[in-house]
């Protein structure tokens, strides 16, 4: 045998931070995201200068990251993206603050953190992610990269 | 989560549905979290049913209608729309985007005007002080060492856990509006005492004494250290009001700084040990001649066109002592033909800024004060603006991203002079 196959499904476990079940294509950064003035929440695109997703949309995508910087505008900022139906369908990430918590909620999408195994070390942009958030399961499917 | 009695009591809607829906969004909030209670905060700034275009549309309501609708819908997240009593707590309306006097000034339309004045209205029928600043410290509302608060702002969070000594994490506009409604904040972060403590340890080689110098080891710390604590020691001033101010600012903006000790100056800090809570930090970081110039290059990266044509000045809005240095370096000055200068400051600080005369000096030498808002928030600059000059290592690392301009950062006596000759000479440390 050569190199192990690649496990076509990888589980992590972690904590509920909100609820629910969603599934969609996985849109991972290692960058710190800011909500007021590092989004659009009109389009749902990261306009933050400098960073790797700038001019990306995260509309209806599993949202990985390390988790929220930058003004106290951050859950409202989200929030709108919501109203907009512009928001990612989940958001895992690894740092917890009272910026995503409060985000996390008034969003009302499937969010989990505290895992197992470092999300931003598993998933890949591209990958197929089902998130059930009350029970703090990812199930990550290998997607076509991008 | 644990409840006590009254605290569930609202839960289960005994003190009416506004409070019901306050609470169960602050349930549901500690509960992403991971804190177990609540603490009983005394302490609330925020924005209140603030009002925007995209908010009024999606609700279908238009600004004489829109309070109850927006504070239940948007603020508590509740699918149903209550009856906004009075806030139960101390509560205060931090800036806005736009200037009630100076809305013309800014380019604001009309409707932008009317949007403000009645959402400003509807709260302060409740009992909100309408204070529109980002230093509610300078205007009235200073929280006492160890109150439990429940602030947004960057910049008046870090101010009031490190330099008040009271305890408040970044909270939004949805917590705020709960908590002004129930009294009630998680029990978590920097709340508790174990949060609190430094993990940083940064070592001051270089004097650092102007506002500037402030500005710029604030900006350099928020960048070493992000969402974390640092303590500084070494070649430090005694940091006057204004100083703190524009350091925490910057460090709260390059960075995630909610809290920061300086040895022998902040409350918590009495020795370089007590705000270390007797831990090892996680690193010790230098910072010198040459991470000082590093810094100033940074804020000045953003800028190659010496012909500056706006100063924009008060980021976080300026305290009657700035207000009196620009008075003073204007006196009896005219600026440049081809340069704007704007200057944001509290409705509280102008009211002094009118009676001292400073407002009257800079007006005559054709400056605006204007109050409520800044350039960033509001997203204003005089028509046709293509380089600006700031004194706040804050408003430089927001505005040219916010607006598309160039921007140089300074002392504020450069950025006088910038506005007096149309040019900017600031020099390097």
């Amino acid at each position: 045998m050569s190199a192990a196959p690649q496990p076509a499904t990888i589980t992590l476990h972690g904590r509920k931070v909100v609820g629910g079940y969603a599934e969609g294509a996985a849109l991972v950064t290692r960058d710190t995201i800011s909500g007021w003035g590092g989004i659009n929440p009109m389009t749902g695109t990261v306009i933050e200068t400098r960073h790797e997703l700038r001019g990306r949309s995260f509309k209806d995508k599993i949202l990985v990251f390390p988790g929220a910087k930058g003004s106290s505008g951050w859950s409202a900022a989200f929030h709108v993206t919501r109203i907009t139906a512009t928001a990612p369908k989940a958001m895992l990430f690894n740092e917890m603050t009272t910026k995503i918590a409060l985000g996390a909620v008034v969003m009302r999408i499937p969010c989990v953190t505290d895992f197992d195994r470092d999300p931003l070390e598993v998933i890949e942009t591209g990958d197929w992610v089902k998130v059930d958030g009350d029970r703090g399961i990812v199930e990550i499917h290998r997607g076509p990269r991008e | 989560m644990r409840l006590t009695d009254s605290e569930q009591a609202m839960l289960d809607g005994r003190d009416g549905k506004a409070k019901q829906k306050a609470m169960d969004l602050l349930v549901r909030y500690a509960e992403a979290l991971g804190a177990e209670r609540f603490v009983d905060t005394t302490n609330v700034a925020g924005v209140p049913a603030y009002y925007s275009p995209v908010l009024l549309d999606y609700y279908k309501v238009t600004a004489d209608d829109a309070y109850e609708v927006i504070y239940s819908r948007f603020d508590l997240d509740s699918d149903e729309v209550v009856e906004v009593p009075r806030m139960m707590v101390n509560s205060c309306g931090l800036q806005g985007g736009v200037d009630a006097e100076g809305w013309k000034t800014l380019g604001k339309s009309y409707e932008a005007l009317r949007m403000s004045e009645r959402s400003e209205a509807a709260s302060a029928a409740r009992g909100v002080r309408i204070l529109k600043t980002c230093t509610p410290y300078l205007a009235g509302n200073v929280p006492k060492q160890g109150e439990h608060c429940a602030w947004m702002e960057s910049s008046a969070v870090v101010y009031c856990n490190s330099v008040l000594g009271a305890r408040t994490n970044t909270e939004g506009r949805e917590s705020t509006s709960a908590a002004m409604l129930t009294g009630k904040i998680p029990d978590w972060g920097f709340h508790r005492d174990e949060f609190r403590f430094a993990t940083h340890h940064i070592q001051v080689e270089v004097d650092v004494t102007s506002v500037m110098d402030w500005g710029m080891l604030g900006y350099f710390i928020g960048a070493a250290v992000e969402e974390r604590i640092p303590v500084v020691t070494g070649r430090i001033s005694r940091p006057d009001l204004i100083r703190h101010k524009h350091f925490g600012a910057a460090a709260a903006s390059s960075g995630g700084v909610e809290m920061y000790h300086l040895e022998g100056v902040t409350p918590e800090a009495a020795t370089l040990r007590k705000a270390l809570g007797s831990k090892a930090p996680i690193a010790v970081i230098p910072y010198g001649k040459a991470e000082q110039r590093r810094t100033y290059d940074e804020l000045n990266a953003k800028a190659s066109d010496p012909n500056v044509d706006f100063v924009m000045l008060g980021c976080p809005h300026a305290a009657l002592e700035q207000l009196r240095e620009i008075a003073g370096l204007l006196t009896g000055r005219r600026i440049s033909e081809n340069c704007k200068l704007w200057v944001f400051t509290s409705r509280a600080i102008k009211a002094e800024a009118d009676a001292s005369g400073y407002t009257a000096v800079i007006r005559a030498a054709g400056g605006a004060v204007l109050t409520d808002t800044c350039s960033s928030i509001a997203q204003a600059v005089p028509p046709g603006t293509k380089v600006a000059a700031l004194d706040s290592a804050k408003q430089t690392h927001y505005l040219p991203a916010i607006m598309g301009i160039q921007a140089w950062f300074g002392t504020t006596a450069d950025c006088i002079d910038a506005a007096l000759t149309g040019r900017w000479n600031g020099r390097r440390p």
